[in-house]
């Protein structure tokens, strides 16, 4: 048993010091998603798209000087905190690595962020989590997103209303950390406009029946529903009660709620209704699909455009600094994604390595028309869409 | 003053939910009712029988539909209901041999009969998510409404409208149905007798040469029928998902024990009780009385008790209130 044990430990020592050899020509780059839970549908594109920027930038082979970026995925659970955390310390204190594309979920985003990455001073850049409370969270300058803060998205859906001349309306949001605090920007907003919200209820995921939620929204009137919910989960039972009981037949719905599924469902009785949602179009995007479609990775898919442009800025940032270290990706990040400089768009990681090493200027245009405001996150462009027909009709991009 | 678009409104949001809810959890509580009379333990498991039952239904539903069975306006879900029902009762009565058996032989304590429920409900439990998964199952077909609120509007004019879902009617007659069945059989038949002998006296009914085993049997078999019709019409109400199941022990044992528990009748009122007052307590009056008082009386907030996130609460309070003022319930069940 004591020569077992002397022989484990010394074979771990072996291969830890083999490790090390290899090391300094390595750089870890952790991808912190949520493989299992709610959105697990999605990750699996959001990891690979992601690792796709990565695989560009050593394919390029002009990444400081050989140092090869190498992809460490970890589960978020994008509801567990506590896992989330486990996972991210894991990835910094184990494995090394020195920035993180991620995490997904607001909440253990937020979580990571002041259990790991601020205590380690690790950066990280989320593509997906878009609660308003991030803007405000204590980052020590270490937290990014390529996705839009919800602040945003209340602005323009206040906006859609002042526009339509809508002024009183009831609001039901799920009940979590991203419905709270979109209705939250949206009421603030649109109280500034002048208008008049009659009630803000919450509504719970998964339960059987909504009959209960929409019969007190009913009693407190207003022209439409304000749906801030999940396309497949507790938005949809919303408005399927309300359609049923007669309470309301026109609704706005926030970005979790776009989905084909829900226009196949109820398309034909929400004739009218409109929303928002995140969208990328121009050069980027195009840029964006012909590379994915070349990559065999499915980048329709969401926020997959928004974890390839993470992942590209921790490169780029680390270029820029001249060292794969959380020191430069932290200080650099900023300056790469903006103008001004050269505009690099996906599939040009390449050139854009090219030109820092000759000592030039990048604006990382990317998938999603990088372009990132206030304290590092991402300012976003939203479709305004209406369903006409039981699909979904862009108005106007905002 | 509008008496009639108040009394509309108040139809569609509280008095029509609530009866098809109050039929569900009145289903519910029967079987809960008639296990701790007989067989004398709270059964823990009901909630996931439904399930189970359910689940059982749903398969079959989709087997008929697939091959192209169809009953027009009703639900085809119905026709699934018989088969449901015998493969739950094979499934109860093989858990009763296994499980209940062998601690009834043992005449353990009631409270380790509830301790063992509890251990076939994670069972249940997990058999259900192996083979039907955890996700929203949808199974229902046939005519949505029996009157939507569209129609409604524009036959009379009303600036309310009143929907019915078909379900929701459906739920209300089977319950019906379901109960006058129950309680013929157990008061004209021989062997309902027999169990409100057991149930009202174990050592004089065994006495007087009831079969003790067939008793069980039976109570298990009816029991069964009533988890799968409670859970079928449950889910064509709503949707089958087999945590909301779970969640439905709550109110379904604060339906039993506000009623008394082992009172049938009890079980009844205890689910219209407890569906009533979770749906008007949390109903937002505003409306209603707005229609009803003058304009200058009118309400400006919601007249709302409690956010509807408290709908469960409403269970605990009632069953709270019931046990300390009148610990039989309303029909004097037995004395816990």
């Amino acid at each position: 048993m004591k020569n077992l044990a002397i022989a484990t430990v010394a074979s771990a020592l072996m291969a830890s010091t083999a490790l090390a050899g290899s090391h300094a020509m390595e750089a870890k780059v952790g991808v912190i998603l949520g493989y299992t839970g709610p959105i697990e549908s999605l990750t699996p594109m959001m990891a690979d798209s992601a690792e796709l920027a990565l695989k560009e930038v050593n394919d390029s082979g002009k990444f400081l000087d050989g140092v090869t970026l190498v992809p460490v995925r970890a589960d978020s659970t994008c509801i567990d905190s506590a896992a989330a955390t486990a996972a991210a310390e894991r990835l910094v204190t184990t494995e090394g690595v020195v920035a993180i594309m991620g995490a997904d979920c607001s909440g253990v985003t937020g979580a990571v962020l002041s259990n790991v990455a601020v205590p380690n001073g690790v950066p990280m850049i989320s593509p997906s989590a878009t609660s308003p409370a991030l803007s405000t969270a204590e980052d020590n300058g270490l937290f990014f997103r390529t996705a839009p803060s919800d602040a945003r998205q209340g602005e323009v859906l206040a906006g859609i209303l002042k526009d339509k001349g809508i002024s009183e309306v009831a609001v039901t949001y799920t009940n979590n950390d991203y419905g709270k605090g979109l209705s939250d920007s949206f009421i603030a907003s649109f109280e500034a406009n002048g208008g008049k919200v009659t009630l803000n209820a919450p509504h719970d995921d998964g339960k059987a029946d909504y009959s209960a939620e929409v019969g007190a929204l009913a009693s407190a009137g207003g022209e439409l529903l304000v749906v801030l919910g999940y396309s497949d989960q507790g938005g949809k039972g919303m408005i399927q009660a309300s359609l049923d009981t007669g309470a309301f037949d026109t609704f706005m719905m926030g970005d979790g709620m776009y989905g084909d599924a829900l226009v196949e469902a109820l398309g034909a009785d929400m004739e009218g209704s409109f929303g928002a949602v995140p969208w990328s179009q121009g050069a980027g995007a195009d840029a964006f699909k012909a590379l994915t479609d070349a990559a065999g990775v499915n980048g329709e898919s969401s926020f997959t455009r928004e974890s390839y442009d993470a992942a590209a800025l921790i490169a780029l940032a680390m270029a820029k600094g001249g060292e794969a270290t959380s020191a430069a990706v932290a200080a650099n990040v900023l300056d790469v994604a903006n103008a001004p400089g050269e505009p690099i768009l996906p599939g040009e990681l390449g050139k854009a390595l090219e030109i820092i090493a000759a000592g030039g200027d990048v604006d990382y245009v990317g998938a999603t028309n990088v372009e990132l405001i206030g304290p590092g996150e991402a300012a976003g462009t939203y479709r305004y869409y209406t369903i006409t027909g039981s699909a979904f009709e862009t108005v106007d991009f905002r | 003053m509008d008496l009639l678009n108040a009394l509309v409104a108040l139809t569609n949001f509280v008095i029509v939910p609530a009866m098809a809810y109050g039929s569900q959890l009145a289903l519910g509580a029967l079987g809960v009712t008639l296990i701790y009379g007989i067989l004398r333990f709270s059964n823990f498991a009901h909630g996931d029988t439904m399930a189970m039952g359910t689940m059982f239904a749903v398969l079959i539903t989709w087997a008929l539909q697939g091959a192209g069975v169809s009953l027009g306006p009703l639900p085809t879900a119905l026709l699934s209901i018989p088969f449901a029902i015998a493969i739950t009762a094979a499934l109860m009565l093989l858990t009763d041999r296994v499980v209940y058996r062998f601690y009834r032989a043992q005449r353990v304590k009631p409270v380790i009969l509830v301790i063992v429920s509890i251990g076939v409900m994670f069972v249940y439990n997990g058999v259900i998510r192996f083979i039907i998964g955890p996700e929203d199952q949808r199974f229902a077909d046939g005519a949505r409404f029996l009157i939507s609120a569209r129609d409604f509007k524009n036959a009379t004019g009303l600036e309310e409208g009143l929907a019915i879902k078909s379900t929701q009617a459906l739920t209300v007659v089977t319950a019906i149905l379901v109960v006058a069945a129950l309680f013929w059989f157990l008061n004209r038949t021989r062997t309902g007798k027999s169990m409100r002998a057991y149930s009202d006296n174990e050592d004089l009914a065994l006495l007087s040469g009831i079969n003790p085993e067939r008793v069980v049997m039976v109570t298990w078999l009816i029991v069964a029928a009533l988890a799968t019709i409670a859970g079928v019409l449950y889910g064509l109400d709503k949707s089958f998902k087999p945590f909301t199941y779970f969640q439905l022990l709550l109110p379904i044992f604060a339906a039993a024990i506000v009623g008394g528990l082992g009172s049938p009748i009890g079980a009844i009122a205890g689910g219209f009780v407890v569906a009533f007052s979770e749906i008007g307590i949390t109903y937002a009056w505003k409306k209603v009385l707005g229609y009803m008082m003058p304009e200058s009386l009118a309400p400006d907030g919601l007249v709302q008790l409690l956010s509807t996130e408290y709908k469960f609460a409403v269970s605990f309070a009632i069953l709270v209130i019931v046990l300390l003022f009148r610990p039989t319930g309303l029909f004097r069940g037995k004395s816990v």
